[in-house]
């Protein structure tokens, strides 16, 4: 193995978290930093717009990790032996400098306010009663007042647009009443509507809902960021979640971090390289991380020595690496002991689909065209009679529908799916389908978790990482009492018919759900509950630091890069004005 | 190497309709020509199971009053393609075994079988199949309605009917004038809040059209662009 001279920080993965955290790194601080990241560069504005291809990039998934090369297994209990994801369909993590947050469709709400007191919050409205058996949901260490400066300071970075609800108590007609009291506007006015955010704005009216515009990290006026990076306003393309934004509309991290990082002389990008371990010392109670292995573009084995270490390759690989390198104790559910691999969660969906008796033009559209209500949110409602605890979003969206996709969905009357009946009502129908969404919390449970699979290997021999995960009685209960919900906006918005959504059953990987998994590596107040303090300080190795979503407890309904960058930069600001005047604990 | 393999069609074959070439050239053939016959070259396929499947395809998107099928469509000449490249041989699917061709349904194909394999198996059973009137091809497909390989045929049917003509199929954007989708144009700046409940049609556009002068790089193509 080849041992390079030693650098002051490495971070392992070059998605949203890591490429802010090597900004930030590179703008305040002499240190020298090397950014390993396994995929290659980005794609250039000219491939991005090649990619307007639904064949290649939604169907093949073709800028998304290779599973050829490393994927996940899956099972619904311990009882279960785990069999691999063999072609990403339910979820869609990236790969490469900029990671999913070069596909993503950009939405980016905050979590309700009371998200990170979940369990406390819970049992003082409700008692202890109320906490689902067998669910392992818990508080996060911060609060909403830690957290709500920094969603205000990444919403002025990426270019976010909505209609404010509540500014410091504030209350403003027109934005989500429900929203957690923010301390700012959002930087934007909302984007243009599309005809279904008419439609679903009247609906929820006429209900006596609270609809307001969706929050997008999309730009929809000629946008200048905090740090001077200009980009253009949205063109409306329709191809925008799983697509790359071909004007730069959309924030990606390579149009809004990597032009900074460009300029830096102490940050250094490796690109095809995959860590395999993170080295440390396992005798010392309060030990320290001493570098990474990785083999680098030509297959070559690396040692990189660090005085510091950022571990941001999204939920799967954060948990993975901690456990293939033992920095910490594996999560065992048997005895609810350890905490590597506890709280997986995923994301509730689930939409109601109408046929219209007007074509709606549903090309058109994308991140930013869209209407939501948080009336059924967390815990807007009373949940006093109900059999389940929180909710979720509902939303009308016109985000660009395609056709190898979009075809085929035909009212109950039609039987067979092939043939000239079916080809002449998909045909007929083709551009009068929408309806209402919902997209709602998974909570956590001692059941669903990750640990490292005893059969399945990735290219070099090391063990895929095996997830345990199954939907709950919480979340059937929750969605039994959304759909005739869902059914009766979708209605009210002009649908002659409804299908029937689907209720939940066990967990599917041939469907897609959406790209928010979250847990692993989760954060907490204190070391027997989480792998991370507050400040995503691992507790026992003081000199790493694991970012993103698999520091989330649980899950909040909201997409989760909103709060994987606010905790981040939380995270860069300790690690600045503190850690490095002083390294040790910072809790 | 393998013996060179083209798909023939008669005009008599295929009507007046649009048959889509690898040159990317469009030959009319209209019912009133002399059956006229035109040779596609095949990357994959053999002629015969680009026959059965042809047949097959239109079954499932057929050519009727409301509109051309998956024929018309060059819908053959896409899976041809999609089978010859990365796809095809599972290049970027998890292999490793052990595999478990009966895992509940929720787990996804867990079988060894590449697509190659699928389709090479799927069309030896419909041997013949190209031979039959509509109605026994109909119940054909009955009996296999519920197989992995039907699953796959009826997906990349879709696929051939409605993908960029790059990749082969959708010829002359026959499928996506079927259900008005305009392709991938740069912008609706000024439509997107107009038209409301009024059917709003631009022209469709391709990819070669909205990049003029650009190669492309079809997924289908890698294996080609990594040698060369």
């Amino acid at each position: 193995m080849k041992s390079l001279p030693s650098v002051d920080v490495v971070i392992i993965g070059g998605g949203w978290s890591g490429l802010l955290m090597a900004k930030e790194l590179g703008a305040r601080t002499p240190l020298s930093v090397v950014m390993l990241e396994r995929g290659g560069k980005p794609r250039t504005m000219a491939e991005l717009a090649e990619g307007m291809d639904e064949l290649d990039y939604y169907s093949r998934t073709r800028a998304q990790q290779d599973c050829s090369q490393e994927t996940v297994t899956i099972r619904h209990s311990a009882a279960d032996n785990a069999l691999p994801i063999r072609q990403l369909v339910n979820f869609l993590p990236g790969t490469g400098i900029g990671g999913s947050g070069e596909h993503w469709g950009a939405a980016y709400p905050r979590l309700q306010h009371d998200m990170f007191e979940l369990r406390s919050k819970t049992i003082e409205r409700y008692g202890a009663k109320k906490i689902p058996q067998n669910s392992s949901v818990q508080d996060w260490g911060v609060t909403w007042a830690d957290v709500e400066p920094y969603y205000a300071r990444m919403e002025k970075l990426l270019g976010v647009c909505g209609k404010a609800g509540n500014i410091d108590g504030k209350m403003l007609e027109g934005g989500d009443p429900f929203e957690g009291p923010r301390s700012t506007d959002f930087p934007m006015p909302p984007g243009k509507r599309a005809y279904i955010c008419d439609l679903f704005e009247d609906a929820a009216k006429k209900l006596g809902y609270h609809p307001f515009p969706t929050s997008s990290a999309i730009n929809t006026v000629t946008f200048k960021n905090s740090e001077g990076i200009v980009r253009p306003a949205c063109f409306y393309c329709g191809y925008c979640g799983f697509y790359g934004c071909m004007v730069g509309a959309k924030a990606h991290p390579s149009n809004t971090l990597l032009p900074i990082i460009h300029k830096q002389k102490t940050v250094t990008i490796r690109t095809g390289s995959t860590v395999r371990r993170i080295l440390h010392d396992t005798s010392a109670k309060n030990g320290k991380v001493s570098g990474v292995t990785y083999i680098d573009a030509t297959g070559e084995e690396i040692f990189q020595p660090a005085d510091l270490v950022f571990l941001s390759s999204w939920t799967f690989n954060n948990t993975r690496l901690l456990l293939l390198s033992g920095a910490g104790d594996a999560y065992d559910p048997a005895s609810g002991k350890g905490t590597i691999g506890r709280n997986l969660t995923h994301q509730v969906q689930v939409s109601a689909q109408g046929f219209f008796a007007r074509p709606l033009n549903r090309f058109m559209g994308g991140g930013t065209t869209g209407m939501r209500m948080s009336d059924f949110e967390g815990d807007v409602f009373d949940h006093s009679s109900l059999s389940f605890i929180r909710g979720g979003s509902m939303s009308g969206l016109a985000g660009g529908a395609q056709p190898i996709t979009a075809f085929g969905v035909v009212p109950s009357s039609v039987k067979r799916r092939w043939g000239s009946e079916w080809k002449k009502a998909s045909m007929e129908y083709y551009d009068r389908i929408a309806g209402a969404g919902f997209t709602g919390e998974h909570i956590a449970y001692k059941t669903n978790f990750m640990d490292l699979d005893p059969v399945y290997k990735d290219r070099f021999g090391d063990p895929l990482i095996r997830l345990t995960i199954d939907w709950n009685d919480n979340e059937r209960n929750m969605v039994d009492f959304m759909i005739p919900k869902l059914m009766e906006l979708t209605k009210a918005m002009g649908a002659t018919e409804v299908i029937q959504p689907q209720r939940v059953g066990h967990y599917t990987t041939t469907r897609y759900q959406t790209t928010h998994v979250q847990g692993g590596t989760i954060m907490a107040g204190s070391p027997d509950q989480g792998v991370l303090n507050p400040y995503l300080q691992h507790w026992q190795y003081s000199n790493l630091f694991v970012l993103g979503a698999s520091a989330f407890p649980q899950q909040g309904s909201a997409n989760p890069t909103s709060t994987i960058l606010a905790l981040t930069q939380r995270t860069a600001d300790a690690v600045v004005d503190r850690y490095l005047k002083k390294p040790g604990p910072l809790v | 190497m393998r013996r060179r393999q083209f798909l023939v069609l008669t005009g008599a074959s295929i009507g007046g309709t649009i048959v889509y070439s690898l040159d990317r050239r469009f030959s009319m053939l209209s019912s009133q020509e002399k059956p006229k016959t035109i040779r596609i070259p095949l990357r994959f396929l053999t002629e015969n199971e680009a026959l059965i499947l042809t047949a097959a395809v239109s079954r499932i998107f057929p050519n009727d009053e409301s509109g051309p099928g998956a024929k018309e469509a060059g819908v053959t000449i896409f899976i041809d393609r999609q089978l010859a490249g990365p796809w095809g041989r599972d290049a970027h699917r998890y292999t490793h075994g052990p595999f478990a061709e009966d895992a509940p349904p929720e787990f996804g194909y867990q079988g060894k079988a590449t697509p190659r394999e699928m389709y090479r198996a799927g069309l030896k059973d419909l041997a013949g199949f190209d031979r039959l009137s509509p109605e026994e091809q109909d119940k054909k497909l009955e009996q296999i309605e519920k197989t992995p390989f039907f699953a796959l045929l009826h997906k990349n049917t879709l696929e051939g009917m409605f993908s960029d003509p790059v990749h082969g199929g959708n010829v002359d954007m026959i499928g996506w004038q079927l259900v008005g989708f305009p392709g991938p144009r740069m912008s609706y700046a000024e439509d997107i809040d107009k038209h409301f409940g009024e059917a709003f049609r631009p022209k469709p556009m391709s990819l070669a059209e909205i990049m003029p002068g650009r190669k492309l790089h079809p997924f289908e193509d890698e294996d080609n662009e990594k040698s060369s």
